[in-house]
């Protein structure tokens, strides 16, 4: 499968926020929201759980090892979802990767 | 009744002095003037007003924000205030000193408009000398700063031939999102309707070379992608909903659901002067006068899509058939869909002579490329 000549991530790949992007809790709202470009994501705790980990060092194995042992879920399944969720993520240009 | 969720985006147009003379521009034809402008007091009273109401982010707009000299204040009173910043700039005035003061202020993002991918088109449109190297130049800048640049592509009649190139132009210009905007039909645009509506065949080819593009680079750039909806079946959510998402700000104060609600007869619209802005939001009756779904009649009301469009553009309603609280005339449901079948003929004949934005007035045919001098606009 293939998306172009745009970013894809793998298990190794060490996602972060890209510039400007911000995960922040809104005292207003009483909620996490992520600001970017003139689009503003309202993510569920699990995505806020995922983010927070997103911190340009750990990689994408290494951040769904630690949510599985959190949620004391499956690891493999896990890491499928974590990928896909940060792929998405990608592609709308919240996240990118930081060995790039 | 569901609770009133706060606003997402403060739209503030701090001035409506812009050095560009657009013929599409969404701002109204009576522009206030800048004896009226509110001052950096309120307008910092304002920003912080709308952090405590849950705004997220402010777009500073206008007319052109950089005429004000006091601008690096204002993003830099938002951003202390936890708000994203965002400029919408048609970056002919984005000197380096500007650039640097707003980057120190924390700017968030800059948004630029271009009105074409050749120079001659472009200044025309714009009615300014240069317009489009000065532009390209101040795209450099901000991508050499780190600051994410949004190019916005106004596509019309007479430029939509060229919508591949500009494309490709937005990737060179290191631009992370490309607004590809049609036309929307208030304001001058209104009046200048028929030079600018394009064909159905230029629209469904447009509409192909986005989703090309999009395809192609993806993961390299998000194109959104806005269309004219007089070619459509369907209205378009204007706004997210009356008084659901938005706050606009006028250069004087006057807050509006959105930038063309002052067109509306018999709203009075409630100034951020007079009146905070959570009780503005919460309670004016502008804000509620179509807020939600009981202000509508048939066939709206029992419309299964009525969350979903919220009955379409109320400015468009009035525009086209003097009622506000009609249906969108774009709806396939609208009695009165026959009032666009006129401006769709008009698209088939040679385009009038552009009648630019202008402070004095609207009745200036198409004078060609006249550069307004700087000192004018400060």
């Amino acid at each position: 499968m293939t998306t172009g000549p745009g970013i894809r991530l793998d298990v190794r790949a060490v996602p972060r926020l890209k510039s400007h992007v911000r995960l922040q809790f809104n005292e207003a709202r009483g909620q996490w929201i992520v600001q970017a470009p003139e689009r503003v994501l309202m993510p569920d705790e699990i995505a806020i759980s995922v983010l927070k980990r997103c911190d340009g060092t750990a990689n994408i194995a290494v951040i769904a090892a630690s949510l599985a042992r959190e949620y004391d879920a499956p690891p493999e399944t896990v890491e499928n979802d974590v990928l896909e969720m940060l792929q998405e993520l990608a592609e709308k240009g919240i996240i990118d990767d930081a060995r790039a | 009744m569901r609770a009133l969720e706060p606003p997402m985006a403060l739209l503030a147009e701090v001035t409506h002095r812009c050095p560009l003379q657009c013929p599409y521009c969404s701002n109204p034809l009576e522009l206030d003037r800048v004896a009226t402008e509110l001052d950096t007091d309120s307008w910092q009273r304002v920003l912080d007003e709308a952090a405590a109401l849950g705004v997220l982010q402010v777009h500073f707009s206008g007319g052109e924000p950089l005429v004000r000299r006091d601008l690096a204040t204002l993003v830099g009173h938002a951003a202390r205030a936890g708000l994203y910043t965002n400029l919408i700039t048609s970056a002919v005035l984005l000197d380096q000193r500007r650039l640097d003061a707003l980057v120190a202020a924390g700017l968030d993002h800059v948004q630029i408009s271009f009105q074409d991918v050749e120079d001659a088109p472009g200044d025309r449109v714009a009615g300014y000398k240069n317009a489009q190297r000065l532009k390209r130049e101040a795209a450099a800048r901000v991508g050499a700063a780190g600051l994410p640049l949004t190019v916005n592509a106004v596509v019309h009649r007479q430029n939509l031939s060229r919508l591949g190139a500009m494309i490709d132009a937005a990737v060179e210009l290191g631009a992370r999102r490309l607004e590809v905007a049609h036309v929307q039909y208030y304001g001058w645009a209104l009046v200048n309707r028929a030079a600018l509506l394009p064909t159905r065949a230029q629209l469904d080819a447009a509409t192909v070379t986005v989703e090309a593009a999009r395809e192609r680079l993806r993961g390299r750039l998000v194109i959104d992608y806005v269309v004219p909806d007089y070619h459509a079946a369907l209205p378009k959510a204007c706004m997210s909903g009356w008084g659901r998402r938005f706050i606009n700000l006028t250069p004087s104060g006057k807050a509006l659901p959105c930038h063309a609600a002052e067109t509306l007869p018999g709203i009075e619209f409630p100034s951020v002067r007079e009146m905070g802005l959570a009780e503005i939001w919460r309670d004016s009756d502008a804000f509620n006068q179509f807020r939600g779904t009981d202000w509508m009649a048939e066939p709206c009301r029992s419309c299964d899509r009525r969350e979903i469009d919220w009955g379409g553009c109320r400015c468009q309603a009035f525009a086209l058939t003097g009622k506000a609280a009609a249906t969108d005339p774009v709806c396939f449901k609208a009695t009165e869909r026959g009032r666009l079948a006129e401006a769709i003929e008009a698209t088939h004949e040679e385009p009038p002579p552009f009648v630019y934005r202008r402070m004095s007035g609207h009745k200036n045919p198409d004078e060609g490329v006249e550069p307004v001098p700087l000192g004018a606009v400060d």
